[in-house]
């Protein structure tokens, strides 16, 4: 018993320390990309290639001051970012990064991770409206908005996925795609999928809320030192999340020829996460009207006629 | 915030205020009902300094009006001044200046489009605008000895002759100049996001546009012909053969179209102004100054941003009387406030970008 609690807390802090580390470096190789799009170099000063950027970044902003404006609600100012990051964290307890590489495989996995990422949206709203300060209130409720608007084509989304594969289980889910990735099956799902994704992650074109050039910072205005940094981890580690879970439910998870599933796994989630770069560097971002529309006018219909033509001929043939 | 209208500060600290511009927004929600653009924080008396400045000495001063474009503003001042003195500029300095003023103006385009793309999210086309104007400052790097502010012209001529390598150089530049406009375009011109965010923002018609006093790229947009190198041809303008591109709804989208076709125009013009320039025959490239007379002029030329105008009052000493300024951005901005009302937010930072204001002009 004791022994399977200790190698269980062993496979939790492994998978964080593997998840934190892979988002600490999504940082670099975000600026390393933008850079190469860019023509210009990237981070190349600390480490060889800037490879330990990420760690200097971290140890500028453990010791910068840890400032609270005075205006601010103390208790929600503190409590924000810390929301942000561990509602992207606890998903991680039901991502499987390989066929038996993940803390607890539970049958009602994708429902676990739909309520707990809709939470991460506390951590924004919160964080705009505790500042005290218009640009990050309305960066808040920008995020209100966009969140909840897009995470319901999302879970449409999904649940054609789920029809396909008749279970909840992250595994099973990955397991079902083991002759044929769902993309195939699911063209204008993942569509829906990617195009929400990019909206609940905070990406470019839908960074609405702390688009710069409008509301300055949006809602993390205010904050500094280890504070943004718990905002910038949650933004990264959501990324990484939200590229784990498009290579889980469309690209097959871990299952491909030849190489081990867990390369595999890896190499999926690193082209999806570099998709994110790639698609900041190319596009110009939404105004929020349109943003609005393109949820409730274009994405919702066609997540319904998606669902609807999945049930039918999963029920037909 | 029930019913109210909340009162938002857009500046003089703000990413996309293109320097210390502060507009009051009233926003009903993400609407805003009112713009009151609030400026002068950039300001330095230039116009009052000028009265104890020599003439030569002001042209300094001009540089740091319009920092984005300081050749063009050399060029309206030593025009207007000329003027004055009623000199005649040799034909081959005439060219250099025009190869010159028309560097800057696609320097200062590239500059505009970058930032506003940049305003409106695109992040990347800054970058490769910015690797093009450099290869421009490179050139007035090499002929002035300033990137920025290079005081270069003179009064009836300039402070040099060009060399075989500014030709060189500026031959190279536009070489490839059309492929690279067009790159540029393929990033935004028919990109759909670019289009619903630029289409329909920011009209204007013409007469409101004139009513205003709106000049240069802007009015252009509205579908207005106007321009002052063909209507008012100054600097042998008239050798010239160039198109004016115009719009037809004066939307920022249109006001891009315009900038964007504009800078190729201009590099057609330095490709004629530099085959066509006269050979050095020996004599100096700037005429004699004497004197400068009594007497009131006024001069203005189509800088980048629009009409710029300089009126001189001279008593007869070594400096003016009273020197006054029209700052085409000063003037395009007052526009704002029509052109905001009952956007949404992100219109207003597109709108702000589309005026293209440098602040320094505004405020002098």
């Amino acid at each position: 018993m004791i022994v399977e609690i200790l190698l269980q807390i062993i496979k939790i802090i492994a998978i964080f320390a593997v998840v934190m580390g892979c988002v600490a470096y999504l940082t670099l190789m975000e600026r390393k990309c933008l850079g190469f799009f860019q023509i210009r170099l990237g981070p190349n000063r600390v480490g060889p290639w800037g490879l330990l950027q990420p760690v200097a970044d971290g140890i500028k902003l453990f010791f910068k001051e840890d400032m609270t404006v005075l205006h601010a609600n103390k208790f929600y100012f503190i409590l924000a970012p810390v929301i942000s990051l561990v509602a992207v964290l606890f998903c991680f307890a039901v991502v499987p990064f390989a066929g038996n590489v993940y803390i607890i495989d539970i049958p009602v996995a994708v429902l676990y991770l739909m309520a707990i990422s809709s939470m991460g949206v506390y951590g924004v709203l919160l964080a705009g409206w505790s500042s005290n300060n218009k640009y990050s209130a309305m960066g808040g409720y920008r995020a209100t908005a966009q969140m909840i608007s897009y995470e319901i084509p999302l879970a449409l989304a999904i649940v054609g996925v789920l029809i396909l594969s008749r279970s909840m289980s992250i595994v099973d889910i990955v397991n079902a795609q083991k002759g044929m990735w769902n993309i195939v099956k699911q063209p204008l799902g993942f569509i829906i999928y990617l195009v929400c994704t990019f909206a609940e992650t905070n990406r470019c074109p839908f960074d609405l809320y702390e688009c710069e050039n409008e509301l300055v910072a949006g809602y993390q205005t205010e904050y500094s030192s280890m504070k943004f940094a718990l905002f910038y981890m949650g933004e990264y580690a959501h990324i990484f999340l939200a590229s784990c879970l498009i290579t889980l439910f469309y690209l097959g998870g871990w299952n491909g020829p030849v190489l081990p599933a867990l390369l595999w796994f890896f190499m999926k989630v690193f082209f999806c996460a570099f998709c994110f770069i790639w698609v900041r560097a190319t596009y110009p971002r939404f105004r929020y009207d349109q943003l609005m529309n393109l949820s409730w006018k274009v994405m919702l219909p066609l997540a319904f006629l998606n669902l609807i033509v999945t049930a039918i001929i999963v029920v037909m043939f | 915030m029930t019913e109210e209208s909340i009162t938002l500060n857009l500046g003089p600290h703000h990413p996309s205020t293109h320097g210390v511009l502060r507009v009051q927004l009233e926003l009903d929600g993400e609407i805003v009902v009112d713009a009151q653009p609030d400026v002068g924080f950039l300001h330095r008396g230039l116009e009052k300094l000028s009265e104890h400045r020599t003439y030569q000495q002001i042209l300094v001063l001009t540089d740091r009006l319009d920092y984005l474009a300081a050749m063009s503003n050399n060029f309206g001042y030593v025009l207007a001044v000329e003027k004055l003195l009623e000199i005649e500029v040799p034909k081959r300095a005439q060219y250099i200046r025009v190869a010159l003023v028309e560097l800057q103006r696609i320097a200062s385009h590239l500059f505009w489009l970058g930032t506003h793309a940049h305003d409106l999210g695109a992040m990347t086309p800054l970058f490769y605008m910015l690797r093009e104007r450099e290869d421009i400052m490179d050139i007035f790097d090499g002929i002035s000895g300033a990137r920025l502010t290079p005081s270069f012209m003179r009064f009836g001529g300039l402070a040099a002759d060009a060399d075989p390598d500014f030709v060189k150089k500026t031959k190279k530049l536009l070489d490839g100049f059309s492929g690279k406009v067009d790159d540029y375009e393929r990033l935004l011109t028919e990109n759909p996001m670019w289009k619903s965010r630029t289409q329909g923002v920011g009209m204007m018609s013409t007469e409101e546009a004139l009513n205003t006093g709106i000049s240069g790229p802007m009015i252009r947009a509205t579908g207005l012909e106007w321009d002052l190198r063909k209507s008012n041809p100054y600097s042998s303008y008239e050798d010239f053969d160039f198109e004016i591109p115009t719009g037809i709804r004066g939307d920022v989208y249109d006001c891009y179209r315009v900038r964007v076709k504009e800078m190729r125009e201009s590099a057609r013009i330095v490709s004629q102004a530099i085959d066509g320039l006269p050979e050095n025959d020996g004599s100096p490239i700037k005429a004699k100054v004497v004197k400068f007379p009594e007497g009131e002029v006024y001069h203005s030329i189509e800088s980048p941003r629009g009409e710029l105008g300089f009126y001189i009052v001279s008593a007869g000493g070594k400096s003016p009387f009273r020197l006054r300024v029209r700052p085409p951005s000063f003037v395009n901005l007052q526009g704002l406030n029509k052109m905001v009302k009952g956007r949404l937010l992100s219109d207003a930072v597109a709108i702000i970008g589309m005026i293209d204001i440098v602040l320094a002009e505004v405020d002098r």
